[in-house]
């Protein structure tokens, strides 16, 4: 579905990822794992399109989006759940899921698409009107996702959820993450909780200073001793 | 007296908010002072100016030809100036807009001389309204009017449709908006054509009574800029409250101090505002 080839990414002309390639086949749930300042953020907002690749190729559903605007990248069916929830605060609940359908036009289709979020996520439904900075972290990090499934996507990549959440709420969210998966949403999840990450993922990928250095199932990882001794202390 | 003052004071308060409208709105969406606004007034008065020499239109029908003509004015501005230098450093981009407003004076001065022109007939010329002690031109009312309804509109279309919706979020971050499907281009384009719009209307009512010339349209800004500081950059509601302020202040100080001190009194009020809240009145 996602694939990508020896992407080169960065800022200001310095690259700080280089040379990644990996993929995303339909249906799976993928975990790109790796410690702060590895390049996880960087690859993600490349693959959504904010930032453009230095060098390589990004396709998705058999089309090359790497010189895509941002814009046109989200109709393409890619929704990206920004790192730290980035909702609009001075917005209500309802006013942020809608933006996160404004690629669709049909508003039957629309609709049906609230109606599913909140049947997801019914706390969200309680604070329909109320504006999204008055919500706690946890629910802020809900609206993110719910604002991210609006646009109807086939690809859903989240960032960092786990980031200022309670031990207990990151479970939830995850917990909600595998349920989405299993519904058939393929889903690209990028983390630093590198056990977490990879105990709910199909695949993953392990990304030190910007190179991807292992790859398998989420089970292999988290047994390869390179995981291991980098990420869990052993 | 005192009564008659405020209310022509408030009136045209009114008008000075939706100028004010127009550029505080540029500078919530994409953080640009658009140096060229003024400017963009002076040719509505010239657009309802020469319909009305030329063609015989009266005002109140060139006024939506004027709105639109500065709309489509202001958004090809965006397309072709400003969106080459708005994410260049420093002054860039002031300077684009600064150079702009020079240009279109002069343009101004050299097709049309800078004498001053009159619309001296139209719908609402020479006649009076009375209420009580309170004497008001017909023209000022129906210029506080007109600028009511285009703010109710701008208002509107921001807050409660799907594209407004997408003014603000990009407002609030260009780059989620992205994420959102926003065409934030798009967006900017369309923010600088309300804008100018604005300034369209504004202009045309403006020019019912007001002298039209090439500098016609500095001053106006310049009290534009002065509502925006006072009612906080970026914040519409502000700006309509400090427009009304400002109008007030101008009247007041005319009539106390006479006119030639009016805009000492209009910018005392600013310096003492901005000393006790420097974000302005509804700034955040
Ligand atoms: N806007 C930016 N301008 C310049 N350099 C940046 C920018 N954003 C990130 N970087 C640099 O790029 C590198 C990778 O950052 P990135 O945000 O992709 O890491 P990350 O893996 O997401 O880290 P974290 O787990 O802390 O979120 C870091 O060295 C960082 O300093
Ligand atoms: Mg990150």
């Amino acid at each position: 579905m996602l694939k990508v080839k020896n992407l080169s990414v960065g800022y200001d002309n310095v690259p700080v990822v280089f040379d990644a390639s990996f993929e995303v086949k339909e249906g799976e749930l993928v975990s790109i794992v790796g410690s702060n300042g590895a390049g996880k953020t960087t690859i993600l907002k490349t693959l959504s399109g904010l930032l453009k690749p230095f060098s390589g190729q990004i396709e998705f559903l058999g089309r090359r989006t790497d010189r895509m605007p941002a814009h046109e990248i989200v109709k393409c069916g890619i929704a990206h759940v920004p790192e730290g929830r980035r909702v609009f605060g001075k917005m209500t609940v309802l006013d942020n899921l809608l933006l996160g359908a404004h690629t669709l036009e049909n508003q039957d289709e629309i609709a049906g698409r609230l109606k599913e979020v909140y049947d997801i996520f019914p706390r969200l439904k309680e604070r329909e009107f109320q504006k999204a900075e008055t919500l706690s972290g946890g629910e802020q990090q809900m609206l993110a996702i719910a604002r991210g499934l609006m646009s109807k996507p086939r690809l859903l990549m989240v960032d960092e959820m786990s980031l200022g959440l309670m031990p207990i709420l990151v479970d939830r969210v995850m917990e909600i993450l595998k349920e989405i998966s299993r519904q058939g949403l393929t889903v690209l999840l990028v983390e630093q909780k590198v056990q977490e990450a990879l105990e709910m993922a199909d695949r993953g990928y392990v990304l030190q200073t910007g190179r991807i250095v292992a790859e398998g199932t989420g089970k292999e990882l988290l047994e390869s001793d390179m995981v291991k001794k980098a990420y869990m202390g052993m | 007296m005192l009564l008659q003052v405020i209310a022509s004071g408030v009136l045209m308060g009114f008008v000075y908010a939706l100028v004010a409208i127009g550029l505080t709105l540029i500078w919530g969406v994409m953080d640009i002072i658009n140096f060229a606004h003024g400017e963009f007034l002076m040719i509505s008065m010239y657009t309802v100016f020469w319909m009305y020499t030329l063609l015989k239109f009266d005002p109140f029908v060139s006024l939506p030809v004027a709105a639109l003509l500065i709309f489509v004015i202001s958004y090809l501005t965006y397309k072709i100036i400003i969106k080459r230098v708005i994410d260049a450093p420093g002054l860039t981009a002031l300077l684009a807009t600064f150079g702009l407003s020079l240009f279109i004076r002069n343009l101004a001065q050299f097709l049309w001389s800078p004498d001053y022109r009159f619309v001296t007939t139209s719908l609402v010329a020479d006649k009076k309204i009375t209420m009580g002690p309170v004497i008001i031109g017909l023209p000022q009312m129906a210029a506080a009017m007109g600028s009511i309804i285009m703010t109710v509109l701008v208002f509107y279309f921001i807050q409660k449709t799907k594209t407004g919706r997408a003014i603000q979020a990009t407002a609030l971050d260009r780059d989620t908006a992205k994420l959102m499907g926003i065409d934030t281009e798009k967006v900017y384009a369309i923010t600088f054509g309300i804008s100018g719009a604005c300034v369209g209307v504004a202009g045309a009512l403006m020019a019912t009574f007001f002298p039209v010339y090439p500098e016609s349209g500095a001053l106006y800004s310049l009290l534009a800029f002065v509502i925006v500081a006072l009612g906080g950059f970026g914040n519409i509601k502000g700006a309509l409250y400090g427009g009304i302020i400002i109008g007030l202040a101008e009247a007041l100080g005319g009539f106390a101090f006479g006119t030639q001190f009016k805009y000492a009194v209009v910018f005392l009020i600013y310096l003492l505002v901005i000393q006790v809240r420097p974000k302005g009145l509804f700034g955040w």
